[in-house]
């Protein structure tokens, strides 16, 4: 962080700040708005707030079955994802080897390619092999979608640190197994952690390529919510809505806490 | 750092290799080779090579209407977060550092909410019976209902919300490198505000700039439940246009050869402006 850039920002500025954040918020407001309401259709404003359609969700089997199926596969995916990732991140940052580069951009790869061109790949290649409309394909397709942010923040992290205290144990006779598992792992953790909760986020909310992956028995939310929302808008959309966003915003506290939302999110953590 | 020779980098990270060679790379490389397939209707793909599909592409105004509404909301919805994102990330490196930490959660952790979330909301605020009609024909401004839903600016406005989050980080990035005493020695030299602003701390962000911008465009260009959406069934984008016709009409060929001309020119302009951006600014990355 820089120096503290003078006084306070003049008015203008903080009036473009004022409304950038009403445009951000505005949105997510209207919402959770709508999720009270006691009609039976989207209206705002209403008259009469109630919990009509948050008690509506524990009827709907079909959105929590979509919900906790996206709960377990985020979880699988990043997990999976974090099991792959961290071997490969210390490779990255601690050695020097001929096609470290290549390597590096083949793992950050699914950043680059759309999710609709992935989802299609991966569609009629699941088929071929028998994959598809199965959940373990599903989780090997979100596995390696959410690889690059593990991987970013291990690296990240992992660049970090003085290689010096490595040595050291290794000098005074720790192997390269307790080396890792005393002195490289612990150090390495804060990175790990926050990339697999970036990792299971960015699963959770998977819309693009999960559409052609997943089959009717195996949707998740997102994919559920967006066929839901391309037959009709209705205030149950807006409960389920409300129910993530406030989800969200504990993991983001989370995040914000322990890492900073900036670095998380660009891959410095 | 070890230079070494030893097989111990290659055996940490074959597991992670594999994994993006079967289920990233492979995949991809089987629907190029699909592309090269007639449609058969009724069977599905046909039996000998062609380029028939990518001709059809070339030649339809149906597609080129297609292309080029992707690629112009594209550079479109770059462009205005560029306008938006720039001075926002500027404004958050102004503030007390307790409103910044508050401000970061409102412009980042969109980033996190579903994409379905934040356009279902866009769909509440737009509609002809939504939050922004019923506002502005309350404020007299209006008598009919202005319509946004279903159309190209409508679905601007909802991408520009979803993607100015990334540039608002990557200029946010470039602006925590620059040194602060570069705009005191300026601003007590006699320059103004917009003279700092314009001649030292916008020049000094640029490649923040290109780089969230890049990200932006490639993921506006890409894009698919926003426009279909917002923009519904007539106002087809390359993205929806896959989709049907891979789940719709069940032309895979045609679908792959549209996700193959997708991925190359997006990637096209995302490695040549990145080797641009290199070679112009190199001493900005030292």
């Amino acid at each position: 962080m820089s120096a503290e850039r003078g006084a306070r920002a003049p008015w203008p500025l903080l009036a473009f700040h004022a409304a950038f954040m009403v445009f951000m918020l505005a949105p997510l407001i209207v919402v959770v708005l709508v999720s009270f309401t006691d009609k039976g259709y989207i209206a705002l404003p209403f008259d009469g707030a109630s919990w009509r359609w948050y008690r509506a969700i524990l009827a709907a089997s079909d959105f929590i079955d979509a919900f906790l199926r996206s709960v377990g596969l985020a979880f699988a995916a990043a997990t999976l994802a974090t099991l792959l990732a961290v071997p490969a991140g210390m490779a990255i940052a601690w050695h020097r080897f001929v096609g470290r580069e290549a390597l590096l951009g083949l793992l950050l790869s699914p950043l680059m390619v759309p999710h609709v061109v992935l989802g299609i790949a991966l569609l009629r290649f699941l088929t071929q092999i028998g994959g598809a409309s199965t959940l373990w394909g599903l989780t090997a397709a979100h596995t390696v979608i959410v690889l690059p942010y593990v991987l970013r923040l291990v690296v990240a992290a992992a660049t970090g640190f003085d290689r010096s205290v490595a040595q050291a144990a290794q000098s005074l006779g720790a192997s390269a197994w307790t080396v890792f598992r005393r002195i490289e792992l612990p150090l390495i953790v804060p990175g790990v952690a926050g990339g697999w909760l970036i990792a299971f986020i960015n699963s959770f909310d998977e819309l693009t390529m999960s559409i052609f992956v997943a089959s009717a028995a195996t949707q998740t939310l997102p994919v559920k919510m967006y066929n839901h929302i391309a037959h009709t808008i209705d205030p149950l959309l807006a409960s389920v809505s409300s129910v993530l966003i406030v989800l969200t915003l504990v993991l983001m506290m989370v995040l914000d806490r322990f890492y900073g939302l900036d670095r998380v999110l660009s891959g410095r953590a | 750092m070890d230079t070494d020779r030893n097989r111990l980098p290659y055996w940490l990270s074959s597991p992670a290799a594999l994994a993006m060679l079967a289920f990233v790379a492979l995949p991809l490389v089987l629907t190029l080779g699909l592309s090269l397939y007639p449609f058969v209707p009724g069977t599905g793909v046909g039996e000998s090579l062609t380029s028939a599909n990518y001709a059809d592409i070339a030649r339809d105004d149906y597609f080129h209407v297609i292309f080029a509404r992707t690629f112009g909301m594209a550079l479109l919805v770059t462009a205005l977060c560029c306008l938006v994102g720039v001075p926002e990330a500027y404004v958050l490196s102004r503030l007390s550092a307790r409103w910044r930490a508050v401000s970061m959660v409102v412009v980042l952790g969109p980033l996190l909410i579903s994409v379905v979330v934040r356009t279902l909301g866009w769909a509440l605020l737009l509609g002809n019976e939504g939050v922004v009609n019923k506002a502005l024909m309350a404020a007299g401004l209006v008598r009919e209902p202005v319509r946004m839903m279903f159309t190209f600016s409508g679905v601007v406005v909802a991408l520009v919300h979803v993607l100015v989050p990334f540039m608002v980080l990557a200029v946010w990035a470039s602006l925590q490198k620059l040194d602060a005493a570069t705009e005191q020695a300026a601003a007590s030299l006699g320059a103004g505000l917009p003279t700092v602003l314009a001649r030292i701390v916008f020049p000094q962000v640029i490649p923040g700039v290109l780089s969230g911008g890049l990200i932006v465009f490639a993921l506006a260009a890409s894009a698919f439940a926003t426009p279909a959406i917002i923009g519904g069934r007539r106002l087809k984008v390359v993205p929806t246009t896959i989709y049907d016709e891979f789940l719709g009409n069940l032309n895979w060929p045609l679908g792959a050869a549209l996700a193959t001309a997708l991925l190359v020119i997006v990637l096209a302009v995302s490695l040549g402006a990145n080797r641009l951006v290199e070679r112009r600014w190199k001493q900005v990355f030292q």
